[in-house]
């Protein structure tokens, strides 16, 4: 089973990387976006048939590696 | 003082380690490899600096999932010195045995020069050899030091001593540019709460001899050296 990931820092938490992508949008005259926030996006399959089981062993990758969950939300998306 | 340095792919940092280890405490540390499972009978493990895989995924993220790590934890748990450095302290944050997660510098900007530390807390086994309040020297560089933990993690770490070293000016105040990364309340230096796994984003293993331009950085060491005798 394909599965999709997306870890993304949690609001409030500053990301100077988003910013200095918004700073790159202003300097070459693109205007009117704003609130660049980076994130990660990974692609993986997962050895389970069932979505209930791949969704469990998705959410132990994410809570023990993909995601630092101090700073990071994970989003996951089963194929 | 018997110590060990855990050694991962991409660490650089570790042989400056050592050479501060022995310096200080007369006796040669072990070098341990991270696919090892035990660590030898040591009083403190030191996980040093550099990049460990790269940074990828994060700063410390893949290490602190090596096989040696779970022996660290023990012997953290048994009660044993952990001193993360640098990218150590960025490992011993994935781990889970400090709080907290290190960021990219507010700056953006790779950061390599001398900073000062200011001892908030004398009171512990990696800055007894240094007075509270005493202002010293040391080398940062890094790209990722920006100390970062929810408000409630910060204020306990505040109300119990945990602070064990800031970012100040050479006079020792804060608020006028002594911080090279942007980390919350001017944090370098963390402790557990059990007192006995110090991390830390500046190097004082590239201070401890005169060559290298002054010895400001021998106090974490022979704190630690004290601490076991």
């Amino acid at each position: 089973m394909k599965a999709r990931i997306i870890v993304t820092l949690k609001t409030g938490v500053l990301d100077p990387q988003g910013k200095a992508i918004e700073g790159a949008f202003k300097s070459f005259g693109l205007a009117g976006i704003d609130g660049v926030r980076q994130g990660k996006y990974f692609e993986l399959d997962v050895a389970e048939a069932d979505p209930a089981a791949a969704r469990a062993k998705l959410t132990e990758a994410c809570e023990k590696l993909l995601a630092n969950t101090v700073i990071e939300n994970y989003h996951i998306d089963l194929a | 003082m018997k110590s060990a340095v855990v050694v991962f792919p991409g660490i650089n940092r570790d042989n400056d380690m050592a050479h501060a280890l022995e310096v200080v405490s007369g006796s040669k540390a072990h070098m341990v490899w991270h696919a090892d499972t035990e660590l030898p009978d040591v009083d403190v493990v030191v996980v040093p600096g550099g990049f460990s895989y790269g940074d990828y995924l994060r700063c410390g993220a893949i290490a602190a999932r090596a096989p040696i790590m779970a022996a660290v934890r023990r012997h953290a748990e048994r009660g044993g010195f952990v001193l993360g450095v640098c990218n150590g302290f960025q490992i011993l944050t994935e781990a889970g045995l400090l709080p907290g997660v290190l960021m990219r510098n507010a700056s953006l900007k790779f950061v390599c020069k001398l900073v000062h530390l200011r001892v908030d807390n004398a009171n512990t086994a990696f800055s007894s050899a240094y007075a509270a309040g005493e202002v010293f020297r040391t080398p940062v560089a890094h790209g990722e030091g920006n100390y970062f933990a929810d408000d409630e993690t910060v204020k306990r770490l505040e109300g119990e001593g945990r602070v064990v070293f800031r970012y100040v000016d050479t006079a020792g105040n804060r608020g006028t540019g002594g911080n090279p990364n942007g980390a919350v309340n001017d944090i370098a230096g963390i402790l557990n709460e059990a007192g006995n796994v110090l991390g830390m984003m500046p190097h004082p293993e590239n201070l401890v001899e005169p060559i290298q331009g002054g010895t400001d950085g021998r106090g974490i060491f022979a704190s630690v050296l004290a601490a076991v005798a």
